[in-house]
Parts: structure tokens; sequence; C-alpha cells
């Protein structure tokens, strides 16, 4: 019961997330570089969309954070990122290379899936190359950690 | 809406709402349903749309298909060693206080704007476009 419970919920989120980004029209990759485009007709509609996020999302990171027994409302551990302070090369480049593609193509993983569901041409080029591309560089990363140890 | 979604899936499930990472175990055969059931609502999304009273999404794209599947690659292969994307370093680990998703976020804006304006305002220069 509470597994499903746990699925019904995901879902939920899974399209209210979705809803939040076909509102804010941060589906459309015209949008996105309209933001990126700080030497053209800057549109700073993507800032104001993620700081409204991160100001609704940051009571309940604090709350899970603080909780006393790390277990969300269905009983699950809260899965938190352990507190890695530390800032790599894999971060920095990886960030890097995947600002590049963002601002090449003005989608991220999120609106290429939303835009995946009206069929779009676009998203049905997109997500298959940022599966492969993902799916590749994990295969390679645990066959060089798995040479190191 | 994104930062509710992204509370509620931490409050109730104890999961962080990172597209890229969600999207990428799924496909990569890690245990946990509740992916599929997250990208699910996510891909059906549009369709709900109209229910809230928003358009229709339509994309309006800047470059052909071989940018379009050249920029899949890169957001691939960066989110992968980057460990996130726009949801997961720009919402969910700056809502957590985390620096290294602060970083990650700056690098990759800054790289967007970067490529973007040389997409839009160098490349055309040499081109004559």
């Amino acid at each position: 019961m509470r597994e499903i419970a746990g699925l019904v919920l995901a879902a939920l989120f899974g399209l209210v997330f979705g809803l939040g980004l076909v509102v804010s029209q941060m589906t459309d990759p015209a949008r996105i570089i309209a933001f990126l485009d700080v030497l053209g007709d800057w549109n700073p509609s993507l800032l104001f969309v993620m700081v409204s996020a991160v100001v609704v999302a940051a009571p309940a990171f604090w709350l899970a954070r603080h909780s006393h027994t790390h277990h969300a409302l269905l009983g699950d551990d809260f899965q938190l990122p352990p507190n890695r302070t530390k800032i790599d090369s894999s971060l920095i480049v990886g960030a890097a290379i995947f600002g590049v593609g963002w601002g090449l193509a003005g989608l991220c993983p999120g609106p290429a899936l939303a835009l995946l569901g009206t069929i779009d041409i676009g998203a049905l080029l997109f997500v298959p190359a940022l599966i492969f591309g993902a799916l590749t560089t994990r295969f390679i990363r645990a066959r060089m950690t798995a040479k190191s140890i | 809406m994104i930062g509710l979604a992204s509370a509620g899936l931490l409050l109730s499930i104890g999961r962080i709402a990172g597209v890229s990472g969600i999207l990428a175990n799924a496909i990569g055969a890690v245990p946990g349903l509740w992916r599929w059931a997250f990208l699910a609502g996510l891909v059906a999304s549009p369709l709900w749309a109209p229910l809230v009273g928003a358009p229709y999404a339509i994309a309006h794209y800047q470059g052909g298909p071989f940018f379009l599947v050249a920029a899949g690659l890169l957001v691939g292969i960066g989110t992968q060693l980057g460990n996130g994307c726009t949801s997961g370093h720009g919402v969910c680990g700056i809502a957590n206080f985390s620096l290294r998703s602060l970083v990650a976020a700056v690098t990759f804006m800054i790289a967007a704007m970067i490529t973007v304006a040389f997409v839009r305002h160098v490349l055309p220069v040499f081109t004559g476009l």
C-alpha cells in the first residue's frame, strides 16, 4: 500500500513539476535562449522561475535536514546528497559541457521530457541523444573507477 | 509549482527532483519504480496544461536537427559528469544550500551564455548571415 502511495505521489509531483515548466513557458527553447542571450534582447523570466522554485523548495530541504527521524512522510529515509562541499574538476567540467549543450539547443532534461509528451520533433531528437550521452559517460566512468581500485 | 513539486517529492518519499539523475537511473535500471512514475507524470504534463489554463507547449528552435542531437549528447555527458542539471543543482541543490550546486549552476549558466553569444553574435559575423 505504501509503495503504491509513493508511486502515485511521484507521478503527481512529476505532473506538477511539468505543469510548472509548461505554465512558465520554460518548455520553449526560444524563451531559454532569450534568457541566455545577454548580448541581445535579454529576458530574465527564467531567473524569476528558478528563484521562486528555490524559495518554495528551501523550507522542505531545511525540514529534511533537521528531521529527527530522518524519515519522509511515507517512512522512507531522506535521500539527501552527502555533504560533499568538495568542488572537483568533474563537477566544473561537467557543468560547463552541460551549459554548452543547453545554450546550443535551449533545452535541458526537464523541458525536453515534457515536450516528448507533445510528440515534439526536437525533443524526439534531443532526448535519445541525451540518454546515449549519459549512459555512455556513466559506463566509461564506472570502468575507470573499477580500474583505479 | 516547480518548487512545490520538488518540496513534495522530498517530504513524501524523501527523493530529490533532479530530472537528469532520475532519467539516467531509470534507464540505467537502478531499482526504484518511483522514477518511472515521476517521468510518466512529467511527460504527460503538457496534455494536462489546458486544465490549468496554460497554453499548449510549443517549442521554437534556433538550430537544425544536427544542433539538437549534438546538444543532447553534450547535455547527457555534462549532467553525468557534473551530477545534475537545472532542476537538481539549480533548484534542489541551491534550495539545500549546497555550495557545489551553486558553483555548478553558475558554471553552466555562464557556459550557456557564452555559447548563445557565440552562436548568435560571433558566428554570424564570419558567416555573413
